[in-house]
């Protein structure tokens, strides 16, 4: 008899037990990313749009006029390695300051995460011409002479050039592409992975991203705006030096 | 004859329950509209976004044929001479032929009456040329009282409808009353407007697999997509965007000065100075004069003026390119391909569409 009540109330506890593990380690939390922009330490918001007040690396005097860049593919990695990838993309558009924050439907179980991790851009294979209604809506695609799928940045605004002219650019990033027309071929990948690093997710948590304009003129190729400014989709080389750059662009803000 | 006397009684009772019955519905009695959602194109299904329909105003098939009766009637106007339709003509796509169109004043505007047609997907829900009024039923507001339009009032207009001898019971039908106002004709005019779909050109067949372009029509269309060429599809859609429109501001380097703001007047921020909506590049067959004043009266002195004509200002849009050229500096034959593939966005059927008639 006391062999029974023993065995009981050891079932018991072991069910309460393992109840109490699971509350602890998987409760999911709703996971959004939050994007945040600057000049070096300036914040950037519309407001600062259209106004010559920015010197690049190599001292051209620019503005900003359009800014709206796509990310996608967040990935949680925990301690032992393994990864949990959440679908979906989402269209950061700072000129018209929508979707500064993203929280993908799928919730992340709470704990450490030794990185965290997103794609500036499309994955090749999610990179499908025409497959996406909300961006085909906001005229986001690439033209298919130059392979199709969707753009990864527009980036426009103006400089003052050396002749003193103030002049439009464009620095659009789209998946780099050589011969242009029916059968293009294409000389690298241009989207790539922003690594955040370490963060522990107790709770619903906001995790901001920030952008660094500056450093898409700066870091590792000095952009001289003068010889690369307009119709940069075709140009190969130019699209390869934006993705060299993006490198450094962005960095983990605040988690709250 | 008790028994027939009783039976008698009992058959006016049942008579008298039934008469209550039959009133009590009666009193009890609101119209409903027939639902009418709108037929969304294949492609439209297939490339973007659903339309934008207010959840307060809902396609119905009354509400729209009342929307239509109201459309053509020049009641809406001051002294009953001008309707929708006077400025908005079904066989140029709902727009004007003239530069300016012309009020019940004789007095003219300065902009170029607007097409008509996909109403339903301008998605940032800004419309006119300088995107004043958000909302298509906000919009249908504005033209009744504008002094250069129909010129009138809310009030004048609606006591016209109400002594009509149709529109209240029209009114009854689409909306459940007969107490006619104006939030009810803007509605009922918004819901023939958003049925104004047009998605049937030869470009589009083409991507439906149902026609072949000519080999001009398909360099035309390389020309509108490439960015060192016409660079046309950044502000006017693609083969991904059959809206063939961003909807969104541009100074597209029509002046170096600006003697009409456009989005700037309505903003106050001069960095939106001589910015104006993207119009939509289907059926240009129909819808010359172009631009917002209309100062071009044909497709190539629309061409031309993107390649050689642009003139520079402090707003003029980035992605207009090479401006102290003039322009991307197309080749004749390239400008010949440009105006062909452009007219593969002709809507034929959508011009002779007996649904948008005059009823």
């Amino acid at each position: 008899m006391k062999q029974t009540s023993f065995l009981f109330v050891l079932s018991l506890l072991t069910i309460f037990g393992c109840s109490s593990d699971l509350d602890d380690d998987l409760t999911p939390a709703n996971v959004t990313l939050s994007f945040s922009h600057y000049w070096e330490d300036t914040p950037v918001t519309n407001a600062d749009f259209n106004d010559l007040k920015y010197t690049n690396a190599n001292t051209d005097v620019l503005s900003i006029e359009r800014l709206r860049y796509l990310i996608s593919g967040i990935e949680f990695t925990n301690t032992d390695g393994e990864t949990i990838l959440l679908e979906g993309y989402n269209l950061v558009d700072v000129t018209n300051q929508t979707n500064l924050s993203f929280s993908p439907e799928e919730k992340i179980a709470t704990g450490i995460y030794r990185n965290v991790s997103f794609l500036f851009g499309l994955r090749n294979e999610k990179n499908i011409p025409s497959a996406y209604p909300d961006l085909n809506a906001a005229s986001w695609n690439v033209p298919m002479m130059l392979g199709g799928g969707y753009h990864y940045m527009q980036f426009d605004g103006k400089f003052i050039n050396t002749s003193d002219e103030v002049q439009g650019f464009n620095y659009h990033a789209i998946r780099a592409v050589d011969t242009p027309g029916e059968s293009p071929s294409f000389p690298q990948d241009t989207f790539f992975r922003v690594d955040l690093g370490e963060i522990t997710i107790g709770a619903d948590v906001e995790i901001n991203v920030v952008m660094h304009i500056e450093e898409w003129f700066k870091n590792p190729y000095i952009w001289n705006l003068n010889e690369y400014n307009q119709m940069l989709m075709p140009n190969s080389a130019a699209q390869i030096l934006i993705h060299g750059n993006g490198q450094s662009v962005f960095t983990l803000g605040n988690i709250n | 004859m008790n028994s027939i006397k009783s039976n008698f009684y009992i058959f006016i009772m049942l008579l008298l329950i039934a008469s209550c019955s039959d009133d009590s519905t009666e009193t009890a009695y609101v119209n409903t509209p027939t639902p009418s959602p709108l037929q969304i194109p294949q492609l439209f299904q297939d490339l973007i976004l659903d339309p934008v329909i207010p959840s307060n105003n809902p396609q119905t098939e009354e509400g729209i044929s009342l929307g239509k009766k109201l459309f053509f009637d020049p009641i809406l106007s001051a002294d009953n001479t001008l309707a929708c339709a006077g400025c908005h003509s079904v066989s140029n796509a709902f727009t004007d032929t003239t530069r300016f169109s012309v009020g019940v004043d004789g007095l003219f505007g300065r902009r170029n009456s607007m097409p008509l047609f996909n109403l339903a997907w301008n998605y940032d829900n800004k419309f006119f040329w300088d995107g004043r009024d958000s909302g298509l039923e906000n919009q249908a507001f504005e033209p009744i009282t504008n002094p250069i339009e129909m010129h009138t009032t809310w009030d004048a207009v609606t006591s016209k409808l109400q002594q009509h001898a149709d529109y209240p019971e029209l009114f009854d039908l689409a909306f459940g009353t007969k107490e006619i106002d104006s939030v009810l004709v803007s509605k009922a005019i918004t819901q023939f407007e958003r049925t104004l779909i047009s998605a049937n050109s030869k470009f589009d067949k083409h991507l439906l697999g149902t026609a072949t372009l000519t080999p001009a029509e398909i360099n035309g269309f390389n020309v509108f997509m490439d960015e060192t060429k016409g660079d046309c599809f950044h502000c006017h859609g693609s083969d991904s965007n059959p809206l063939w429109t961003d909807n969104k501001f541009h100074n597209n380097g029509l002046d170096a000065t600006f003697t009409d703001r456009g989005l700037g007047r309505v903003t106050g921020d001069p960095a939106d100075n001589g910015k104006f909506r993207s119009p939509s590049l289907r059926n240009l067959a129909f819808t010359a004069p172009y631009m917002h004043d209309g100062r071009f009266e044909t497709i190539e002195e629309v061409i031309n003026h993107y390649s050689n004509g642009l003139k520079n200002s402090p707003t003029i849009d980035p992605l207009m390119k090479k401006v102290s050229q003039g322009g991307v500096r197309l080749s004749p034959q390239e400008k010949a391909n440009l105006k062909a593939f452009l007219l593969a966005l002709t809507d034929q059927d959508f011009i002779n569409n007996p649904s948008f008639s005059n009823p």
